[in-house]
């Protein structure tokens, strides 16, 4: 465990409670039923380098109150970027007339599921180095070093070209109180690395690229700063060398084989094909317009095979350093952890107190979450994960098992389609496996199946010590259009007769 | 609230006092927004939002270098400046070399507009939308859907006595209908509302979900298909985000030539296709100068200012121009090339409707969704259909079919282009978060690749 860190003072200066005094007092006194104040501040870091060169450094700090009412069983949501008593009153009136403007519209009663109250609560992630305390000359300077390493290296004669590194750093803190008498303030950390080497092959006009693996975490600056909390020394080192194998790899002859899918890349396939499909909200059409639906209905709830026997996924908002993990959520729900999968059933959902009432639950199990003040919260996805085996399977096992296959490691593209039936990924490097050893990397590999295919084709779980935590920082969904952060813990896998296809096929070459 | 010029008056008599830096540029943007979403007959989410955003650049001239600070701030608190400025001056003056340095543009004097109120806007802009809405939720198909229009004004102003403003108005409507296991879609990007018909777009779904009746299962393959122009906007911006010069130069893009250069140059097709951007095209008007808070490849905050043409990046069917900010550009011996907020391809002359009557079999689609780059090197694409894949047979479309995830790439898709409609406002399904404003025409692709079958409905 990294010991917590305390709230930044000067977010604990600013007036939370006057402010949600005079939201909450104006919003009953205009009719609200129920009323909730949210002071959202986001600070983050962008810095982006090319070839080694600085080429953007950005510091950009979001604040703003954001009042959430119903009126008469109607939602009103209102913000403002000002955080003043008098504007918090008046922009929780403006959420009223908002909900009484729209209110002909509304034919679904608003209701929220009971929650304990909590006064005065705090919660702060777990991250050692706040990267807003580090100077950004030191950021760019440990960039500048890891991009130098890469560019100076000629591992098998095939150069490293070009290199883009990135940094990515947020610091998100709340204040959050409601009309039950909950008042809450968090502070979560952030970072998202990340490094990309070109092989250029000039004449014949193309080029390969391979990134780090490098996961976003919810952890500050000792991510990059050294090699304890991820071995940046090696990764750099062996990457050229890797890179110049791939961009000299045959082409992979498309068709049926055996994937052992590596936690670098299987998390974005959770992400997508368990992550989203399992957001109730998704599955009772309210992102039908936009994001999509789910083919995991209600209806099927408890009694539909999802996948393998070994398959077990569990949503956690509590696991530590993932970018999902919160104290409490956007609407005052403590985190907690559950089964969405269990033994290969299809057996939870992600709700917020609204559609835990819908769904006919007791209690929301804490996934509402709005990624800006002027963004109303909605049911987002919690750190979603597959559960290793509780024997030690090695990723080397499951590779020994393995006649003909490919071991796909790294995420690249994706795309699925909205039910979250058919998807389809790459990745970053794609070894082949030959009578259960690896020989050498393929090219041009991707592999696309249907979902629940794909989740039953799974025949072998590794253990605990294969279990990685991969993420994003942009999943996308909602309109207006929100991003959130969330980590997808899993081992590696084992899945028989999955379809590969030859990307330079697929174009027609 | 101070007003937006007050705070660019602020910061740069701050910059001036503090002295830390050589050069100041200040962005100031008002945005206030307004949202409706609707669920299954019933809406769901809405709100009223009013934001700023304040960018301080400061720049740190040597001899022979730039170097930048730029700090971001959405604190309205006029008190909050003078740390805002010196937290730049300090990045700037600790920054290395910035690579795509130039001079800043000079003085233009403050436009006539300068001391104008930023207009705004509100739920009551949804009126005619609701109405219509309101009787749609009682009819007989389940409709989804999202309205938003925001206005965002602009003020640039910068210590060499550069100042611009532009106040941008952005919208839509977007609706799903669904029958049965029906799906369709509709969707215009408006600036102000008044161009809008809602039940003009509820029309439209139901005669999409009228072709449904009939429900055809059609394997993967290649088939001859019309695109509409949401679906030739969504990858013509795909097509437009990768037009980096620097990245051709380098040899890392689609557009990067064998044997070095770049395709610029090369015919993609016999057809008289033009694709362009200019802040001045009819209904879809921008942004008319650079206004960037961070330099990539294709801007420079040094370029901030400056005038922002129509730039053909596809002429008569012939790659044109790539992105160039003023100092790539001077680098690689190319013209200066900066994209406005918004695509438009010219060059055909058919209807949509006589494309359909001009096909003896082949699909009509509706919309594209989750499209990713599968290979860079080729900008092969992959993605799928979405809310209405239709079968034309004989001129005539007969029946509705599944959906499919296809590969393709834009450039190939222009590359084997057969015809091409009439260009019209489209709203792009994928990209229609960032990009409002475009017109496309219809394509006919001869062989569009359908990968794999979606069960998605």
């Amino acid at each position: 465990m990294t010991p917590n860190r305390g709230i930044d003072a000067d977010f604990l200066d600013l007036p939370r409670h006057e402010l949600a005094d005079a939201a909450l007092a104006a919003a009953t006194a205009a009719g609200a039923s129920h009323a909730d104040l949210r002071i959202h501040r986001l600070s983050a870091e962008t810095i982006q380098l090319r070839d080694g060169e600085l080429e953007t450094a950005v510091v950009s700090r979001e604040v703003g109150l954001a009042v959430r009412v119903i009126v008469d069983g109607t939602w009103g949501f209102a913000s403002h970027a000002e955080l003043a008593p008098a504007v918090a009153a008046e922009t929780a009136r403006r959420a009223v007339d908002v909900a009484t403007t729209l209110a002909m519209l509304n034919n679904e009663r608003v209701e929220l599921a009971p929650e304990p109250v909590y006064a005065d609560a705090i919660w702060v992630s777990s991250y050692r180095v706040d990267p807003f305390d580090v100077p950004a000359a030191e950021k760019i300077a440990v960039l500048e070093d890891y991009s130098g390493r890469l560019l100076a290296s000629t591992d098998a004669g095939v150069g490293i070209d070009h290199v883009s590194a990135a940094l990515h750093a947020v610091k998100e803190q709340t204040f959050y109180a409601d009309t039950f008498g909950s008042s809450i303030t968090q502070q979560r950390v952030r970072v998202l690395p990340s490094l990309e080497a070109v092989t250029v092959d000039a004449a014949a006009g193309s080029f390969d690229s391979m990134r780090t693996l490098a996961p976003p975490m919810g952890r500050g600056w000792e991510v990059l700063a050294g090699d304890e909390v991820w071995n940046w020394s090696e990764e750099l080192a062996r990457l050229p060398a890797l890179l110049a194998e791939k961009a000299k790899a045959p082409s992979v002859v498309a068709g049926t084989k055996d994937l052992v899918i590596d936690p670098t890349n299987l998390w974005l396939t959770i992400h997508e094909s368990i992550g989203h499909a399992t957001e109730y909200d998704r599955a009772i059409g309210y992102e039908a317009a936009y994001a999509g639906t789910s083919f995991a209905t209600p209806d099927k709830l408890g009694t539909m095979r999802y996948g393998s026997p070994v398959m077990n996924v569990t949503a956690d908002r509590t696991a530590e350093f993932g970018l999902a993990s919160i104290g409490y959520d956007d609407e005052g729900v403590a985190a907690q952890c559950w089964d969405l999968v269990r033994d290969g059933i299809f057996v939870g959902y992600q709700l917020d107190r609204v559609f835990a009432l819908r769904l006919g639950q007791l209690r929301s199990n804490g996934c509402s979450y709005a990624d800006s003040p002027h963004h109303m919260p909605i049911q987002r996805m919690a750190n979603v994960s597959l559960q290793p085996a509780p024997d030690e399977i090695s990723t080397a096992d499951l590779i020994g098992r393995v006649e003909d296959g490919i071991y796909v490691v790294g995420d690249k593209s994706w795309s699925i389609d909205m039910q979250r039936y058919n998807f389809q990924f790459t990745g970053q490097r794609f070894f082949r496996i030959r009578a259960g050893r690896l020989d050498g990397q393929l090219r041009d590999v991707a592999y696309q199946a249907t979902t629940t295919d794909f989740w039953n084709s799974m025949e072998a779980v590794g253990g605990p010590s294969t279990y990685r935590l991969g993420g994003a920082f942009n999943c996308g969904k909602a309109q207006p259009g929100q991003v959130a952060a969330v980590s997808h813990g899993c081992p590696s896998a084992l899945f028989r007769r999955v379809n590969v296809l030859n990307t330079r096929t697929e174009g027609g070459r | 609230m101070i007003t937006a010029q007050h705070v660019v008056d602020l910061v740069l008599d701050e910059a001036a006092k503090l002295g830390g830096a050589d050069e100041t540029m200040v962005l100031v943007t008002d945005t206030v927004e307004t949202t409706l979403r609707w669920a299954g007959n019933s809406m769901t989410t809405n709100g009223a939002s009013v934001r700023r955003s304040i960018t301080v650049i400061s720049i740190a001239r040597q001899p022979d270098s730039a170097h930048i600070g730029t700090v971001v701030s959405a604190e309205v608190d006029p008190r909050v400046i003078p740390s805002l400025v010196a937290a730049s001056q300090d990045a700037a003056r600790s920054a290395p070399e910035a690579g795509d340095a130039a001079p800043l543009l000079g003085g233009t004097g403050a436009p006539a507009d300068w001391d104008a109120p930023v207009p705004g806007t509100g739920p009551l802009v949804f009126t005619d939308v609701a109405d219509s809405l309101s009787r749609g939720f009682r009819g007989a198909d389940r409709l989804y859907g999202f309205a938003h229009h925001s206005v965002s004004t602009t003020f640039l102003a910068s210590s060499t006595g550069l100042r611009r403003r532009y106040t941008q108005p952005s919208g839509g409507v977007e609706i799903n209908a669904k029958r049965g296991d029906a799906s369709a879609w509709a969707g215009v990007g408006t600036a102000d509302f008044v161009d809008v018909s809602t039940d003009s777009l509820l029309e439209q779904l139901s005669t999409r979900l009228g072709w449904a009746q009939r429900r055809v299962e059609l394997p993967a393959g290649r088939y001859e298909t019309v695109m509409p122009p949401s679906t030739v906007a969504d990858m013509m911006i795909y097509l437009g985000w990768s037009m980096a010069g620097r990245a051709a130069q380098e040899g890392r893009s689609a557009f990067s030539a064998p044997g070095g250069g770049t395709r610029v140059g090369e015919r993609l097709t016999d057809l008289p296709l033009t694709l362009f951007s200019d802040p001045m095209a009819p209904g879809l008007a921008c942004m008319p100068f650079v206004a960037v808070s961070s330099s990539s490849e294709t801007v420079s905050v040094f370029d901030n200012g400056m005038e922002i043409g129509q730039v053909e990046w596809i002429r008569e069917g012939v790659i044109n121009a790539l992105a160039y900010p003023r100092a790539s550009a001077a680098k690689f011996g190319a013209e200066v090339a900066v994209a406005a907020d918004n695509m438009v391809m010219t060059g055909g002359s058919a209807t949509q409707a006589e494309m359909i009557a001009s096909t003896e079999r082949g699909l009509l689609l509706t919309t594209l969704w989750y499209i990713r780059v599968v290979d860079p090197t080729t900008l092969l694409l992959t993605g799928l259909t979405r809310d209405g894949v239709y079968l034309i047979e004989d001129g005539e479309v007969t029946a509705s079919a599944n959906n499919f995830r296809f590969n393709e790439s834009p450039l190939d898709l222009l590359r084997r282009t057969s015809e091409a409609g009439i260009s019209e406002k489209t709203l792009p399904r994928e990209w229609g978060d960032w990009a409002t404003r475009a017109a496309m025409p219809s394509l006919r692709i001869p062989d569009f690749h359908m990968s794999s079958v979606s069960q998605a409905q």
